[in-house]
């Protein structure tokens, strides 16, 4: 862990997450890059240990509108869309990018600030 | 036996007589200079949508658009509290491109109180009047009101900005917008202003990633791994059939079935969308937009299954608009032949706290895997139509009516272009 990962924390409840805090990024557009670099045994890791605490994670979040979310709670916010990024590989396809894509892809412009 | 019952005439394409039933040709998406036809008969000549006016909340803020298709660039800016202008992009002085940021190419977007040109600083005001001309007396006999931006017209339809690129042009945008348009006026557009925007460089004509997106006869096999696999089984065996078909002028509407949101059964659906309760079809527990039943022009069919109305406004507008309350918009801008830009859309009523955003997250991103299917397959499809193959004749199916329709009002518009103006098509 670097020492600007050690810096990301979670609320309460959630220390448990801490290893995967590199997977804190704002935007879709950061969130599928770290998922085509990475291998599809670093993804069904972070799949393994972090889908048990979606339900936890959803209960939590569900409090908070999202711009009353306090730091720790953006970051459990956008692991858990780090979450949904790599749900695809581990629950569909077998393999970090979307099969028969090749080169091409498909970029967010536009995203809601969190 | 259909699912789904069929017109009198037996199927949808027969219920349009001026459809035929013969296989297809793609000679229209193979031809640069079928292309060229195309640009100026329909792109310079037809209502264009270029998204929402919220993208320009306050007087003074305006965007960029490249429609390369029309061979030019415009600004569109919000002139005044309800007022919209546009103009061509260009600066009356020396031609210089009026508002653009590093790259000459690409778009921009912010506010101003006037636009001034980087080259010699000439400046104009949100309607377009020339306000100022450095060392205006060097000039001669120069009158500043003889030079105003170049107009664009432009109009709004439930709050959808359109612009149309021919000064000559008298069809009012709610005229253009037809039954389909009227029959959804008073949606709750509006409600909608949580946004994630997608945009990517397909190497294949335009219209050829609207028939891809106005035919689900694909779905069941290009995306039989994104369900589970009971329901890739089920999905496999029925194939697929639209609740309703209708053709309306240039555009149309598909009307489909949406069974996934919520599912019947949850084990028919993927871990994650069991969780956040979202998927393809979007968020199962929809927002409240104040929408007691459906408008004239949803689910026309009048089904207890539907899920989605995707209408193809004519030429390159597609809007979605999903039974839990959101929309998806597509639009495909022509930069040649055989590439265009995709832009994809999602609206959605801003998440009430952080698991609706979750659930929002999983449906775009859900969206985005199916476009990146989509969008390659696309390239495979337009390099063997271009080769050198024998086979050039292609059969479409009853759930195809989509696409003979769209290819048949492009050749017809085409061809009335081409014998006005005493030019030859390809036959």
């Amino acid at each position: 862990m670097t020492e600007a990962m050690a810096d990301v924390t979670f609320p309460t409840g959630f220390e448990d997450l801490a290893p995967w805090s590199d997977w804190v990024m704002h935007g879709e557009r950061a969130r599928y890059e770290k998922r085509v670099n990475s291998s599809m045994e670093e993804l069904q890791a972070f799949y393994d240990a972090v889908f048990p605490r979606l339900q936890d994670a959803c209960d939590y979040l569900e409090q908070y509108p999202v711009d009353e979310l306090s730091d720790e709670g953006v970051n459990l916010l956008w692991l858990m869309c780090s979450l949904v990024t790599v749900s695809f590989p581990v629950e569909c396809w077998r393999q970090p990018r979307v099969p028969d894509a090749g080169a091409s892809s498909i970029d967010a412009v536009l995203e809601p600030a969190v | 036996m259909p699912h789904f019952p069929k017109p009198a005439e037996g199927s949808w394409t027969e219920h349009y007589p001026h459809l035929s039933t013969a296989p297809s040709s793609y000679a229209d998406s193979t031809s640069p200079e079928f292309y060229e036809l195309e640009r100026k008969a329909i792109f310079e000549k037809t209502w264009l949508n270029l998204g929402r006016v919220e993208q320009i909340p306050r007087v003074g803020s305006y965007f960029t658009k490249e429609i390369d298709a029309a061979g030019t660039s415009i600004v569109v800016v919000r002139s005044g509290p309800d007022e919209f202008t546009a103009f061509h992009n260009i600066c009356r002085h020396r031609g210089n491109k009026l508002v653009w940021n590093d790259f000459p190419k690409e778009e921009t977007s912010g506010v101003c109180r006037n636009f001034t040109c980087k080259y010699h600083g000439w400046r104009y005001d949100l309607q377009g009047a020339l306000t100022f001309v450095q060392q205006e007396e060097e000039f001669f006999g120069l009158d500043k009101a003889d030079y105003p931006l170049a107009s664009v017209q432009i109009d709004t339809w439930e709050g959808w900005l359109f612009v149309n690129l021919d000064p000559d042009n008298t069809t009012s945008l709610r005229e253009y917008m037809g039954a389909l348009g009227k029959g959804l006026e008073g949606y709750p557009f509006e409600k909608m202003t949580q946004v994630h925007k997608y945009r990517a460089e397909i190497g294949s004509n335009w219209k050829l990633f609207i028939d891809a997106f106005t035919e689900f006869y694909h779905a069941p096999v290009l995306h039989v791994r994104q369900a589970v696999n009971e329901e890739s089984e089920k999905l496999g065996k029925y194939g697929y059939e639209a609740l309703h078909y209708e053709l309306d002028g240039p555009h149309g509407v598909v009307s489909s079935w949406g069974g996934m949101s919520p599912p019947k059964d949850l084990n028919m659906v993927k871990p994650i969308e069991r969780v956040l309760r979202s998927g393809l079809f979007g968020p199962w527990d929809a927002p409240d937009i104040g929408l007691d039943h459906p408008l004239p022009a949803q689910n026309l069919a009048n089904s207890p299954v539907w899920g989605l109305d995707s209408y193809l406004f004519f030429p390159n507008w597609m809007l979605l608009v999903w039974k839990p309350n959101w929309l998806l918009t597509y639009h495909y801008w022509p930069t040649s032949y055989n590439t265009h830009i995709f832009e994809g859309t999602c609206y959605f009523v801003p998440p009430k706290n952080g698991k609706e955003r979750l659930a929002q997250e999983l449906a775009v991103v859900t969206f985005k895997e199916y476009g990146l299917q989509d969008g390659n397959t696309l390239e495979a499809t337009q390099r063997m139509i271009e080769s050198n193959t024998p086979v050039t004749s292609f059969p479409l199916n009853d759930q195809e009516i989509m696409i003979r329709h769209l290819h048949t009002t492009v050749q017809q518009i085409v061809d009335e272009y081409a014998t006005a103006n005493g030019v030859s098509v390809l036959g």
